[in-house]
């Protein structure tokens, strides 16, 4: 432990406080009992009630709900196959570069100019089926398509930090393929593939940018809910909807830290 | 080519491998290049294209677009465009180096915690990494509305008329944008600072070095991994970000994030809206390039 200078640390706990404050006003104004201006009228639960009999707030909840489901378990399963077929294959080092930075593409290119691509891109494919029409579908594909990359990085990392000895012995006792990655490389690789599969939910729970672009009418989500609600005005419904969301990021927080530590 | 070999004990032919391989990797990559290669090249071919009279596309292509991103119309020449694009790498430029600044003690009193507490710490910087931007942007409303001090020093001082509250203006994007992006920087630099050789420090103070000197000869070096990473993941997102200026910044603080998403929401005027993105990726290739440049330059001294 090192001894650091008084100003530092008032430095640190400021740009904490600049951190944290809205964020605790939020939380505050979410159970004052006071429906406009910002005076304390008391404690109440009453906006957190009110959350459940909103409809289009349940709905939006489920939209991101099944929106973060349905794209990380489909990229999940893209990114492991695709982290195998990069780490435990002979490539020549020209093809493993190109397929690097491939995989790299989604995490570089700033995401509104890769969302401008898709709604152009969605927009052309419309021409051919109405399949494409702004919604939950489009959603769907542009969330896996950043979602498969970060898969991909993570579980790249574990397969290189467990090694290839055990699977080499595998083989040397004749398994096949599929016995292979049933019986030992998935099983040690879940740890990794369960660290990507949250990152990528949490990723997907926390767009805005390409949600926003590719989103219909029927297939808001929460931060865009949040983001249209306080275009027209701040209400303490919509501070206890940013709680709660606040809280549930905590808690997928702390249970990707769960994961990648062990 | 067809030649039996053995891979990691599996007895087995060249193409039998690349075969398996190709397998595995198939979906992903072809998922990637048929939603993100693709349609990024169809982005750039609408960028010639242009735009009929109801905001359909027209297959004609012309640089119109290009022109006027630069500032030609047939009014004649105007700024416009242009003095948003410079002010967006101006924004991006100023939030990094806020950021960094605001960094540097922040890792370096995390560093001085016990270890037993150090974790906990650190994720005070990893919560608001993850939480929502647009929640993390609007909760500044609440902090600068008319009831509170900020706003009332900014009246007492002048700045603003009474009762109004300290946004829509420049102050409040560049708030809200070091908000967002101060865990970006602190989560990569402190993984430097981490690390840092505290004997170089000490060698320098010994050495009589100044405090500024110490900073840059002994630690700025030994951060630059962590700091590098900090500063692209800053740069790069807070160029094209929208939220904080649509929410904080209302009309008058445009940014290039908002004139794209203007293009292809309420003006439907796709063509341009390409043209403008193919600009923003040009100034973010050259912003990298020349940061690169000054970086390679700083090892040799």
């Amino acid at each position: 432990m090192r001894k650091i200078h008084p100003a530092v640390t008032t430095l640190a706990m400021v740009t904490l406080a600049f951190l944290y404050i809205p964020l605790l006003a939020v939380a505050i104004f979410s159970v004052n009992a006071t429906r406009y201006g910002l005076a304390w009228r008391g404690f109440t639960l009453d906006w957190y009630v009110k959350l459940l009999h909103n409809e289009a707030i349940l709905s939006a909840a489920w939209n991101s709900l099944v929106l973060a489901v349905v794209s990380t378990v489909i990229a999940t399963i893209l990114g492991t196959a695709l982290a195998i077929g990069m780490d435990r294959f002979p490539w020549t080092k020209k093809t493993g570069t190109t397929l690097d930075l491939v995989l790299h593409l989604p995490v570089v290119v700033p995401d509104i100019i890769f969302a401008a691509a898709l709604v152009v891109a969605f927009g052309l494919l419309r021409m051919f089926s109405s399949l494409f029409e702004p919604g939950l579908l489009d959603m769907i594909i542009g969330h896996i398509t950043f979602q498969v990359s970060f898969v991909a990085l993570v579980v790249r990392s574990r397969l290189v930090s467990i090694g290839r000895d055990v699977e080499e012995a595998a083989r040397d006792l004749f398994a096949s393929t599929p016995y292979l990655l049933r019986r030992i490389t998935l099983p040690l690789l879940l740890p990794g593939i369960m660290a990507g599969a949250m990152l990528a939910f949490t990723l997907s729970l926390d767009d805005f940018v390409i949600s926003f672009f590719t989103a219909g009418p029927d297939s808001i989500t929460l931060p865009l809910f949040i983001f249209a609600a306080v275009r027209r005005g701040v209400t303490p419904q919509i501070h206890a909807l940013s709680t709660l969301v606040l809280l549930t990021t905590v808690l997928l927080i702390i249970g990707m830290e769960r994961f990648t530590r062990k | 080519m067809n030649k039996l070999l053995i891979w990691y004990g599996e007895l087995t032919t060249q193409r039998r491998l690349t075969k398996r391989g190709c397998q595995f990797l198939g979906l992903g990559m072809l998922w990637i290049l048929l939603f993100l290669v693709l349609p990024g090249l169809v982005l750039v071919v609408v960028s010639f294209a242009t735009r009929g009279s109801y905001g359909q596309l027209e297959w004609s292509f012309t640089i119109e677009n290009y022109k006027r991103l630069l500032g030609f119309s047939v009014f004649g020449w105007t700024a416009d465009y242009i003095s948003i694009l410079w002010r967006s790498v101006w924004v991006a430029f100023v939030t990094s180096l806020i950021a960094v600044i605001l960094s540097y003690p922040l890792c370096f009193f995390i560093c001085s915690r016990p270890e037993r507490t150090r974790y906990l710490w650190l994720m005070l910087v990893i919560i608001p990494f993850w939480t929502n931007m647009v929640i993390r942007t609007y909760a500044w409303f609440l902090i600068l509305a008319p009831e509170f001090p900020p706003a009332r020093l900014a009246n007492l001082l002048g700045f603003i008329p009474q009762n109004t509250p300290l946004y829509p203006n420049a102050f409040a994007v560049y708030i809200g944008m070091v908000t967002i992006f101060l865990p970006f920087v602190a989560l990569p630099l402190y993984a430097s600072v981490e690390r840092l050789d505290w004997s170089l420090v000490e060698a320098a103070q010994d050495l009589y070095a100044s405090k500024v000197r110490v900073f840059m000869q002994a630690i700025l070096p030994q951060t630059m991994p962590g700091l590098s990473v900090g500063v692209i993941l800053t740069f790069v997102p807070a160029m094209g970000m929208f939220v904080v200026p649509d929410l904080l910044g209302g009309a008058k603080y445009m940014l290039v994030g908002n004139l794209i998403e203007q293009q292809f929401g309420a003006s439907r005027d796709w063509p341009f809206g390409a043209a403008v993105s193919m600009g923003m990726m040009v100034l973010t290739m050259v912003s990298l390039y020349l940061y690169r440049r000054k970086h390679k330059e700083m090892q040799f001294i």
